[in-house]
């Protein structure tokens, strides 16, 4: 196992009162292996990946990185947030060097490194744009690329399309599949779109709400060689529509409980 | 519930209570303003022009008209054309030249001091907790004491040479300057610090890749602030004793009720002033061009 997270719990106390983001998550994720976690928001995805970065540290239970226990953050484990994470004084290039020049490398070899992975991520040509001047989209494909030139053991996606528009997401979705495909890199990402998750996942786990913890562990089971046209596909309808199922019941639970409880 | 009914719900506008409301009234429609009246709209570049010679000949205009009318005496308001020839005066002699090397020094040692100490302290203000907790106590206290209330103390401590005006400017600024730099070093998006661990930076390479640069425009904005204090205390204390300086200079005036020279060196504080603006709003563009 690449990955390994048992019986993590988290809590964030604001005050007086306590919130269990997460609660008993019980999480492998194989060598190579994409891996999509769905859950509405507020649902602790963001808290799981800060745990799995070790920006944060988990209120009980344990994770593993090739078997040795994460202490803390590193470039192992690259992190692509949701938005607007880029260096916005540093070019295309020196935000995806950025990583690299904390290493001992020969400049050529950085070179070398960031031009494969602007190419890989289609920026070659904005390479010495500065972040503001890119659409969403490309500023996404920059913080993609800027974690991957570390050559992470996992890479981290925090519901990293989800501020862009359909179009640009679905550009987005199939980069990201070739890149996985290409590098090999293990991907744990999480969303709150289902379709996304199933495009892109070889398994989902869907993470039920307040507290966190794992509803559902799905196998996808379509071809790993997946374009667009596959979101059509009735297998892909299919699926999309159990794990839809398996999200709306705990929302719905949730809200329920919500309600009642007054929390 | 079907999808279908769910929709239904939300556009059934014949709900119970409802019926009994009259139509709302609706407004008129303001009429259209120009753009000058017009909030945030921009404006030509003609307006901004006439507008801009406005605001510097209008009071212009007020003090030639004061001072040709008679009402006020020109020992009091001096003409446009005394006050220059009083300046030119001074520049033939030197004086001014003297005067101005003199308060622009003085500027320099005690305000470079005081952004040489408050710089560093500030960010290690707005990067660690304890560093905040260690300064804000005291500087927040520190700050609302009046720097001019330190005058006789100073000259107590340090005499009446340059020392004691040099402390006097820093006082003046180094307290607001280092709480205004903290506060911009606090201003770094924490995401962008936290993705900066998960590429391999480290705590001191986070703090000099991430946290200054991320800062350095506001940095100098403080600085440029600040500045403008600066330049106003090293008048306050050149007022009290000094053989040299723009202040000393509209004493010494004074004392001779030579009002088209206070006017003069008003003007050439006022014009250093917007100089020293220049340059650093230059300075900030250029390491800020990334903030567009
Ligand atoms: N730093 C924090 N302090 C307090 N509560 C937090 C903090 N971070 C997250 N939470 C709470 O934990 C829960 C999960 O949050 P999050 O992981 O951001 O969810 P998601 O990313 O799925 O939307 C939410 O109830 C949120 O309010
Ligand atoms: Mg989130």
């Amino acid at each position: 196992m690449k990955l390994e997270l048992s019986g993590v719990g988290k809590s964030f106390r604001t005050g007086a009162a306590s919130v269990r983001a997460l609660d008993g998550v019980d999480l492998r994720v194989a060598s190579g292996e994409f891996l999509c976690v769905v859950g509405a928001s507020g649902s602790g995805k963001s808290t799981l990946l800060s745990l799995v970065a070790g920006l944060d540290v988990p209120t009980e239970g344990r994770i593993t990185l090739d078997g040795a226990e994460v202490t803390g953050p590193g470039p192992d484990r690259g992190l692509v947030p949701q938005a607007g994470t880029l260096y916005p004084w540093r070019t295309v290039e020196r935000n995806v060097a950025f990583g690299l020049e904390l290493l001992p490398i020969t400049p050529e070899d950085r070179a070398a490194r960031v031009d494969w992975h602007l190419a890989e991520t289609g920026l070659t040509e904005f390479r010495h744009a500065l972040p503001r001047q890119l659409s969403g989209g490309q500023q996404q494909r920059v913080a993609i690329a800027r974690a991957l030139a570390c050559e992470p053991e996992v890479l981290l996606l925090d519901e990293p399309f989800g501020a862009l528009d359909v179009q640009t997401k679905e550009d987005m979705q199939v980069l990201v599949r070739q890149v996985w495909r290409d590098t090999g890199t293990t991907v744990l990402m999480v969303t709150h779109d289902v379709e996304e998750a199933v495009f892109l996942g070889g398994r989902v786990v869907v993470l039920a709400c307040d507290p966190g913890r794992v509803a559902a562990d799905i196998t996808v089971a379509l071809p790993e060689d997946r374009d667009l046209d596959i979101k059509r596909h009735p297998d892909f309808l299919a699926l999309r529509a159990s794990i839809e199922d398996i999200v709306r019941a705990q929302h719905r639970a949730h809200t329920a409980r919500a309600t009642a409880g007054g929390r | 519930m079907s999808p279908l009914a769910v929709g239904a719900a939300a556009t059934d506008t014949t709900r119970s209570g409802r019926e009994g409301w009259g139509p709302l009234p609706r407004r008129p429609r303001p009429g259209r303003t120009s753009p000058l009246l017009t909030i945030r709209a921009p404006i030509s570049r003609r307006s901004r022009l006439t507008l801009a010679v406005l605001s510097l000949a209008l009071p212009f205009l007020a003090w030639v008209v004061l001072v040709a009318s008679g009402v006020v005496p020109s020992r009091f308001l001096p003409s446009p054309g005394a006050v220059l020839a009083a300046g030119i005066g001074m520049a033939e002699s030197g004086e001014l030249f003297a005067d101005l090397w003199a308060t622009v020094q003085r500027v320099l040692f005690g305000f470079g001091l005081a952004v040489a100490v408050s710089v560093p302290i500030g960010i290690v203000m707005g990067t660690f907790r304890a560093g905040q907790a260690l300064f804000e106590p005291l500087i927040s206290v520190l700050r609302y004491l009046p720097a001019s209330a330190f005058i006789p103390l100073l000259v107590i401590w340090m005499g009446l040479g340059e020392p004691s005006k040099i402390a006097l400017l820093f006082i003046g600024t180094v307290f607001f300057n280092t709480l205004m730099v903290s506060d911009v070093v606090r201003g770094v998006p924490r995401p962008l610090i936290d993705v900066s661990y998960t590429l391999g930076a480290r705590r001191g390479e986070v703090l000099r890749k991430v946290i200054v640069p991320h800062s350095l425009p506001g940095i100098v904005d403080a600085v440029r602030v600040n500045a403008a204090a600066a330049w106003n205390f090293v008048v306050v204390a050149e007022l009290v004793n000094s053989t040299e300086g723009l202040g000393y200079r509209i004493v010494r005036s004074q004392r001779f009720l030579q009002t088209d020279k206070i006017f003069a060196v008003l003007i050439v504080i006022g014009l250093c002033g917007v100089l020293i603006d220049v340059v650093l709003r230059l300075l900030r563009n250029k390491v800020g061009r990334w903030t567009g």
